[in-house]
């Protein structure tokens, strides 16, 4: 490290003024990076991190300032500079990647124009009167296959990662020193995530910038930081370079952190802090011993062996039997209403987008299967078919020996069978009403198809199911924006299972969590399993995470299934090139301490 | 884009024909009997009956439908009872009376509420803020016939600085040739100068009355639409790369928070267009609000579904070009269209 590094923040507090007083969301907290290096800045929501490099760069909202300690930047006082000053800093000296690309992006302005705005702010005018040369070369340096094309698209027109190699395009566009990426891959799909990091990394390497990469991935931050930070509750707890700090971490919520995480090797009880091991609730279950862990294990739990099964009688056939279901949508523009409403050119061959391409399986009772795949594989399409919120266009599902997929979806929700197929939601809060009490959200689905009527009785149901899932009964009469994301989850969950349901369909029920709150719910979701006898299907695209709860696997891909089978298996010695290629996208933690 | 238009307005003939409908069987379904309201107090049975079958009000409905439908695809909307005009004619003298007003009332309406807006957007809580509050509150809350007559009162009575609200033009000035129907234009089309000058000064006060009537919705869509645009992601990126603030302002967030607003100028044009008769009557203005209340009084159908029927088509347009004022601003739409 030099002795003078770019960016040094010393004891630096920020307060935010509230309706309820001052908070302080920053305490004292100390970093410093030095000239081409990379920091990582490790925490779980609320610790911080993001608005400390706010602070760095000024943007803090208005509500927000710097109470207290200083922000140099290579010899500039921060604190103490001017806004047109900080303007000069802002994108030419230090720049800044946001999570969400596209929201990142003014939706109704050329990406190229977007890139020229950055550069006519920094660089002389001259310069930049090539008519969108710059422009283009900075969108040909991030890769952006035909750049002179792309310099007209509108943000809504490019993917996910195509936007945030726009965004990186903007951020390097004045080869600023320092630059600041804040979950610059979070909600990007894994092989986008490693093609969009080692982009970041390749071009700050090159040109021996320094990085600041915030996130709350742990296997990111090792894989491609030099030094990590690690956060809590607006303090850093841990500083030190990477190699240590997997090796060997200091402090408590390090370890929680690393263990929290999900990778190779452990079972999702191993996710728990230590003193939390136990389950969950009074029943005795099966602890979650990991197949990779207890091949053992397996055959009494669950499904390898279709004849041993819990339960016992009826089951001949599987619960969930999916045969060659398709979905298809039309083209966008495609034989519009008016031209079909008149006739008046014959319609050219329908030009349809099969987002399902003929898909078969079947879930047995009381099996988890995980089906995982990229953003756009048709997994989330497939998960809405068998929950008959959208209409297949060909294909049968059979639920329990009846042919659910003829059965108009309006009818559908009210017949009995509705309530013995669940689904617990991908965000806690938007899949909640706001308006209902976290009671009356667990007790929608028992007035509307269940047998319990009174307001004591369904109280009562709704405090046992509360129980059931680890939530404390004080907290039912709360409206969902004073819970926590880990209780919402909880929430949703208890209102899915409310009826008893013989399959829960779970999509991407963790992706919002952080990762300590996720290892608690996912236990709870093996827990509730196992003595409920349910089944999963488990909508994913953490493959860690598929591989701890699932006990089959089925990867999908542009509407079809590339591969299937036992967890184990599929991800341990994956037969198809393109599950490999999920595999070696994820960043790997270093082994954990045991 | 002509593919878009030419579909709206092909939607749009199956709401214009319920309009006719409904304005058809509302007409008649009125307590009032223009036979009798025509005919006088102190006609006779006989001459009402009379003067009814010549009107053809004792055929049966449909029949009577059948020639108003007729009539209608020939352009002709019937005739006035009470002055005896053809309907289409003095809807067609009335309207740019009305269109002018209510134009130029928007027009300084919207000078004054989206600046309004912008700043008390980009500065919460401060004194503009407040006086954006204050304004538009104060504005909506007066009814305009009152406000119209307390500018009346100031402005005519007791400073003498505005002509008599009598009509669109002094006594002094005669018309100026019809080439659009707007004064303002009219005028300067002729080069009369001094005609301009007092259509203008005519006009100030009744547009003033609206504008300060409409300055509520504009403004405060405005600011809402902008607050939310200030604290979205693509803002803070344009701040964190070190725009100035009003290429962030301008730019990145006034063209994104337009959307909303046009939507309610649009909402507020053609309320206003129908909906300022009380100014029409306090500035005794000849516009089609005035003359669609009045045959309503004397339930004198023509007029009435004359008036509804052009404020349907002037909505079907207007809308239209909303449609086509968003597709220009944003390109998502121009997409779906």
């Amino acid at each position: 490290m030099t002795a003078q590094p770019l960016l040094d923040v010393q004891d630096l507090t920020v307060e935010f003024t509230t309706r309820r007083g001052i908070v302080k969301a920053v305490q004292h907290v100390n970093i410093s990076v030095g000239k081409g290096e990379t920091v990582g800045i490790v925490g779980e929501s609320g610790s911080g991190k993001s608005v400390t490099s706010y602070a760095v760069m000024r943007i803090l909202d208005r509500a927000g300032r710097i109470a207290e300690g200083s922000v140099m930047f290579s010899g500039i006082d921060v604190k103490a500079a001017t806004e047109s000053q900080m303007r000069d800093l802002r994108g030419r000296e230090v720049s800044m990647i946001f999570q969400n690309p596209r929201a990142a992006l003014n939706p109704i302005r050329k990406v190229g124009h977007q890139i020229e705005d950055v550069l006519r702010q920094h660089v002389q005018q001259a310069q930049v009167t090539d008519r969108g040369e710059t422009a283009i070369e900075a969108l040909e340096q991030v890769r952006i296959a035909r750049p002179r094309e792309r310099y007209h698209a509108y943000p809504f027109e490019l993917s996910g990662g195509m936007c945030q190699r726009v965004v990186i395009a903007l951020a390097l566009a004045c080869n600023p020193q320092l630059l600041i990426a804040d979950e610059p891959t979070t909600g990007l799909d894994v092989t986008t995530q490693k093609a969009v990091m080692d982009l970041i990394v390749e071009l700050t390497k090159r040109r021996s910038m320094s990085t600041i990469l915030i996130t709350h991935d742990l296997g990111l931050a090792a894989a491609y930081c030099d030094r990590v930070v690690v956060m809590e509750k607006g303090r850093v707890v841990e500083t030190a370079k990477s190699a240590d700090i997997f090796a060997a971490p200091q402090h408590a919520y390090t370890r929680k952190l690393m263990r929290a995480t999900p990778r190779l090797g452990v079972s999702l009880r191993d996710l728990l802090p230590e003193e939390e091991t136990k389950p969950l609730q009074p029943t005795p279950v099966m602890a979650g011993l990991d197949p990779a862990v207890h091949p053992s294990a397996q055959n009494h739990s669950s499904s390898m062996d279709p004849r041993v099964k819990p339960g016992g009688d009826e089951q001949t056939q599987p619960l969930l039997s999916v045969e060659k279901l398709v979905k298809e949508y039309p083209r966008q523009g495609a034989g519009s209403m008016l031209t079909k409403l008149f006739g008046r050119k014959p319609p050219v061959e329908e030009e349809v987008f099969r987002a399902v391409d003929g898909i078969s399986f079947q879930i047995d009772h009381g099996e988890s299967v995980g089906l995982v795949g990229e953003s756009g594989c048709g997994k989330s399409t497939t998960s809405m078919m068998v929950m008959r919120l959208l209409d297949q266009t060909s294909g049968r599902i059979m639920f329990d020996g009846e042919d659910i997929g003829g059965i108009m979806p309006q009818s559908f929700a009210r017949l009995p069978r509705r309530s013995q197929i669940q689904m617990v939601f991908q965000d806690p809060t938007d899949s909640l009403n706001p308006r209902f009490t976290a009671a009356r959200a667990i007790a929608d689905p028992i007035m509307q198809l269940g047998d319990i009527r009174g307001r004591d009785a369904l109280r009562d149901r709704c405090e046992e199911l509360a129980r059931l899932v680890g939530l404390p009964v004080n907290l039912l009469d709360r409206f969902p924006h004073q819970l926590s994301g880990g209780q919402k989850a909880r929430v949703g969950i208890a209102r899915a299972i409310a009826l008893h349901p013989k399959l829960v369909i779970l999509d991407e029920p963790t992706a919002a969590l952080d990762v300590s709150v996720q290892a608690v719910v996912l236990n709870l979701l093996q827990d509730l399993k196992q003595s409920m006898g349910m089944s999963y299907l488990f909508v994913s695209h953490d493959l860690n995470v598929v591989r701890l709860l699932c006990d089959r696997v089925i990867v999908m891909r542009a509407g079809r299934i590339v591969e299937q089978g036992a967890s184990e298996h599929v991800l341990g010695n994956p037969q198809d090139a393109y599950t490999r290629e999920l595999l070696t996208a994820i960043p790997h933690p270093p082994l954990p301490v045991s | 884009m002509l593919t878009m238009i030419g579909k709206r307005l092909l939607f749009a003939i199956p709401s214009l024909i319920g309009v006719v409908i409904v304005t058809f069987l509302l007409t008649r379904a009125l307590p009032g009997d223009p036979a009798a309201y025509f005919a006088g107090p102190a006609a006779t049975k006989e001459a009402v009956d009379q003067i009814r079958k010549k009107l053809g009000f004792d055929k049966p409905l449909i029949e009577q439908f059948v020639r108003y439908t007729g009539d209608l695809a020939h352009g002709d909307l019937g005739t006035s009872l009470t002055t005896g005009q053809p309907v289409a004619a003095e809807l067609r003298n009335r309207l740019p009376a009305s269109a002018e007003l209510t134009l130029l009332g928007l027009v300084v309406s919207i000078v004054i509420a989206i600046p309004l807006g912008v700043l008390a957007a980009t500065r919460p809580g401060s004194w503009i803020d407040h006086l954006c509050r204050v304004t538009t509150t104060a504005g909506v809350s007066l009814p305009v016939f009152f406000t119209g007559l307390v500018l009346v009162y100031l402005f005519y009575f007791r400073l003498g600085w505005a002509p008599a609200p009598l009509g669109r033009l002094d006594v002094f000035y005669s018309a100026p040739p019809t080439v659009t129907g707007f004064y303002l234009i009219d005028t300067l089309i002729a080069r009369d100068f001094e005609a301009f000058r007092s259509a203008l000064s005519q006009l100030i006060l009744p547009a003033v009355t609206l504008a300060i009537f409409s300055l509520a919705p504009i403004a405060r869509m405005t600011r809402a639409s902008m607050l939310a645009v200030l604290a979205s992601d693509f803002v803070r990126t344009a701040r964190a790369s070190g725009l100035s603030p009003g290429k962030v302002i301008v730019t990145y967030a006034f063209r994104n928070a337009m959307l909303p607003v046009i939507t309610t100028l649009s909402m507020v044009f053609s309320f206003l267009l129908g909906a300022n008769v009380l100014v029409e009557k306090v500035f005794a203005w000849p516009g089609i609000g005035s003359y669609a209340v009045e045959a309503l009084i004397a339930s004198d159908f023509a007029p009435v579904q004359g008036f509804v029927l052009t404020m349907a088509v002037m909505y079907v347009l207007l809308n239209l070009l909303i449609d086509i004022l968003y597709g220009v601003i944003d390109p998502r739409v121009r997409l779906e269209g």
